[in-house]
């Protein structure tokens, strides 16, 4: 609707980079917002130039940014909140630039608009994840504070009929130091919009900082102590029904039959939704749904996968990597390299399916109506939310509105829109909006999971015990190839392999397959930290394993491996020296290291674990050294890291999802355990100052903790753990 | 049926089997949204209330056995001392991510701390175990009630 209001003088600044490292095409118009106001929007084919365009899991940043007259600050973003702060991250971008306060920004939800918000690279992906918004918007969005800024400047300079180099911008006005005449944006807003876009702004050193940098209170968070904040699971349109359901236990079951006598029985509960898969119950509320849902007598036919268990499934991959993959990593001649070597070590290794439990279970509220539809949900990808619901409901695209919302907890489960075809399937069952939540089992049973891996590795060590050939081949599920099928080409994607192939240490030969193995009926998904929450766990344990064989100490012996990598190897220093590593611990306690650079941060992490004698495994303490570039928000860095941290702690202690004759055998919180404050170890974090471009933050703690714990398991007790989570009983010492 | 219970100071009625649980009457027919729907095992502690003053997971707690009893819920906890303080506390610590699990881990905060107003780690370990942040907010979380027993010493 903002573009309908463009007056378009549309400057396509195609020209002189405007910025250092910023050379893409960036296409701005300027324009009278519906207020009267300034209105500057962007659209920006990728943020980091060449490199994101051969890797189609980046995202492209898209925003609005308008000046109303009343001097407010909107900024448009496609970008959602789900507790990584990215309500206060980018907003601290354009306000640095804009020279307003961070307190005069607010924010608006993208509307679900692919050509707009969409990368153009990605076939529009209106996304948030792989821990890139800030990545993404670090230039174009201080470029658009910039732009603004210049304008608004030039407008009063005019006004006033002075040089504007005699103005200067600060906190949302323009000042004229000499005569100490001043008028604010608001003001100037609509002046500003008639002039035409520089096509060079000069953009802030880091000495210049105001907010970049600082500790900026989150802007989310008062309403989350309060009760006010609204989740999707909180809408409460006119009228709306809630309902539950019940899938076929079985992936790719089908519903036989379903007494409904008893069910329709139970006070509140209004009517019952067979469909193909699954049967749900629509009620005045929730307890009755779920009271109705329990007295129904359900027959599933559990089609082809009836039989299906974890252990075939891991066969199967592990007989995959028998064979030979497509090739990710090519260096040297490894084959060569091996055949010569003094010293072979070989070793297998495995990760679970993992569920994403977010806190908030997944819902989604539809209203299905002849002519249109109506949803309100929280998600990370807008747009898709739009076309499934469109698709599902067969109404052309502008007959789908969507209304977004805090999300409680997205780690990758709500870039799906699995649950918005359910809520949608329901409605078209129902007169008037009904909310369609899930129970806890549902949500756990139904989820799509982080996929299962069977890893083979084998490394050639020269006499000194330094590696001279890497071997690494592994079998799995690929997301992309159903997320992204672009995205997925020649048996290889950008996602499934990193961590694996693009290790910092110096490996002179170095060969990585992947084959490509999905699991039958099973379905997968992106889950914090992707691809490296694998591949870093099988890489930083085998490198480990690799200085064992070489009798040498672990952070030693991955130094001697960084002298071409000067970032790594200062996050490694610096961990090592804050957890005190060397230094004598209690009898049953370890130390383990890890070192990784994924999402453009590099990170080290320090273990401390404690073994029992009954093999149970306490992480006391994790200290851990980043260097993420340019810190925008060091509080947010910390916050993230910590809770990335906890995150890989549950998977490396207690995180896996296994089949039993085709169903999921965790259910809710008791089965599927995640970690809690009594089992949490105090958090280190220290960040290396950089003036690099920024690297993610949501991701990053939970890929390199779980090695060091499994490293740290070996240094207090001599066993390696190839296989996660940890297994209590293996660690059990004799009585 | 038609039940009474007492909500933040009010005496609301409601009609739904003797059996339901409170959490989703003050989510769905009373419209208070803040209560949070996590597990419905009492296994997470999203759904935290108090109940007379004491943290009650409201998913497996029947409205019929609220009597008359008085509800505290989120949405008027900052009313009272323990829980202004610890709202205050949270926000001043930067605990919230996402926020879900938040309002539960409130009012198992603030029923800790007007029962206990100088907790020892085990004391807060013992009080907040039953509340799951998927986040990771842990670290914070006990920095946050030692900030908030504080200013209770310093009578704040």
């Amino acid at each position: 609707m903002l573009l309908d209001s463009l007056i378009s003088t549309a400057a396509d600044s195609d020209g002189p980079s405007l910025v250092k490292g910023f050379s893409r095409r960036a296409f701005l118009q300027v324009g009278v917002a519906a207020g009267g106001g300034l209105l500057l929007s962007l659209s920006l084919p990728a943020a980091n130039g060449e490199a994101e365009a051969a890797d189609p899991v980046r995202f492209s940043p898209n925003a609005f940014i308008r000046i109303d007259g009343d001097g407010r600050v909107v900024l448009t973003m496609p970008y959602v909140e789900m507790g990584q702060g990215t309500y206060t991250a980018i907003p601290m971008l354009i306000a640095e630039e804009l020279e307003v306060e961070l307190k005069q920004v607010q924010l608006e939800h993208a509307p679900p608009d692919e050509k707009l918000y969409g990368n153009p690279l990605l076939a529009g992906v209106q996304a948030t994840g792989n821990s890139n918004a800030v990545r993404a918007s670090w230039q174009p969005l201080r470029q658009a504070g910039a732009i603004a800024r210049t304008m608004l400047l030039s407008a009063a300079a005019k006004r006033w009929n002075v040089d504007p180099a005699s103005c200067r911008a600060q906190s949302g006005e323009v000042l004229h130091a000499p005569t100490g005449r001043k008028l604010g944006y608001g003001e100037l807003a609509a002046d500003a919009a008639q002039l035409p876009v520089p096509d060079k702004v000069d953009l802030k050193g880091p000495a210049d900082f105001k907010l970049i940098g600082t500790l900026a209170k989150r802007l989310d968070t008062p309403a989350k102590v309060n009760g006010t904040a609204v989740y999707g699971i909180d809408v409460r349109p006119v009228g709306v029904k809630i309902a539950t359901l019940a899938q076929s236990p079985v992936f790719g079951g089908r519903l036989k039959s379903a007494d409904d006598t008893a069910a329709k029985a139970v006070k509140g509960v209004r009517q019952i939704v067979r469909l193909d898969d699954a049967v749900a119950v629509v009620a005045d509320h929730m307890g009755a749904a779920k009271k109705g849902l329990a007295a129904l007598v359900i027959e599933w036919d559990d089609g082809p996968h009836a039989k299906l268990s974890t252990e075939d499934i891991a066969s199967e991959l592990e007989q995959a990597t028998l064979n030979p993959g497509a090739v990710a990593q090519n260096i040297g001649d490894s084959d060569k390299a091996m055949a010569s070597a003094a010293t072979r070590v070989e070793a297998t290794y495995q990760v679970p399916f993992l569920a994403h439990a977010t806190m908030e279970p997944m819902n989604c509220t539809a209203h299905v109506r002849k002519d249109g539809c109506e949803i309100w949900i929280g998600t990370q990808v807008m747009a898709r939310v739009q076309a499934a619901a469109a698709k599902t409901a067969g109404l052309p695209l502008d007959k789908v509105v969507v209304h977004n919302h805090l999300i409680g907890g997205g780690f990758g489960r709500r870039l799906e829109t699995d649950g918005v075809v359910r809520a949608v399937q329901i409605a078209q069952h129902v007169d008037g909006p009904v909310k369609v939540v899930w129970t806890r089992e549902e949500d756990i049973q139904h989820d799509m999971y982080r996929p299962t891996f069977f890893d083979r590795m084998s490394a050639g060590l020269d006499a000194k015990g330094m590696p001279v050939a890497w071997n690494h081949r592994f079998a799995g599920s690929s997301v992309i190839a159903r997320w992204l099928p672009p995205g997925f080409n020649k048996g290889l994607d950008p996602d499934t392999t990193e961590g694996a192939i693009d290790l910092v240490y110096a490996l002179p030969n170095m060969r990585v397959e992947y084959l490509r193995v999905e699991p039958p009926g099973i379905p997968t998904a992106f889950w914090r930290s992707v691809g490296p929450s694998h591949n870093v766990f099988v890489t930083e344990s085998f490198i480990d394993e690799l200085a064992a064989a070489a009798k040498q100490d672990p952070v030693a012996y991955r130094r001697a491996l960084l002298d071409k990598a000067p970032r790594a190897k200062a996050v490694l220093d610096l961990a090592a020296e804050k957890a005190g590593w060397g230094q004598p611990l209690p009898q049953g306690a370890g130390r383990g290291v890890s070192l990784q650079f994924a999402f453009a941060t590099y990170m080290a992490q320090v273990a401390e674990v404690e073994v029992s004698k009954d093999g149970a495994v306490r992480v006391r303490r994790v200290v851990c050294a980043v260097d993420c570039g340019t810190v925008v928000n060091p509080d947010t860095v910390q916050a993230q890291i910590q809770g990335g941290i906890i995150f890989g702690i549950t998977a490396a202690l207690h995180g896996e999802i296994t089949l039993k004759d085709g169903r999921v055998e965790q259910s809710n919180f008791d089965t599927y355990q995640v970690l809690r404050i009594d089992e949490a170890p105090a958090i280190d974090v220290h960040i290396v100052e950089s003036a690099e471009p920024p690297g993610g933050m949501g991701e990053t703690g939970t890929s390199a903790i779980v090695p060091a714990i499994a490293n740290a398991i070996f240094a207090a007790t001599g066993k390696r753990l190839r296989r996660m989570p940890v297994d209590n009983s293996a660690l059990k010492q004799p009585a | 049926m038609a039940i009474t219970i007492k909500v933040n100071g009010v005496d609301l009625t409601v009609d739904v089997d003797g059996d339901t649980p409170l959490l989703w009457v003050l989510r769905d027919v009373l419209g208070m949204t803040g209560t949070k729907f996590g597990c419905g095992m009492a296994l997470c502690g999203a759904c935290t209330v108090h109940v007379d003053g004491v943290a009650t997971r409201s998913c497996i707690t029947t409205v019929d056995s609220i009597g008359t009893s008085e509800i505290t819920t989120i949405e008027a906890i900052g009313a009272t001392a323990a829980g202004a303080k610890i709202q205050k506390a949270w926000l001043d610590r930067e605990v919230v991510q996402c926020g879900y699990c938040q309002s539960g881990q409130i009012m198992s905060a603030s029923a800790l701390l007007a029962s206990n107003p100088h907790p020892t780690d085990s004391d807060i370990d013992d009080a907040m175990s039953g509340n799951i942040c998927r986040c990771g907010t842990y670290v914070r979380i006990r920095e946050a009630i030692k900030q908030a027993a504080q200013a209770d010493g310093q009578g704040g």
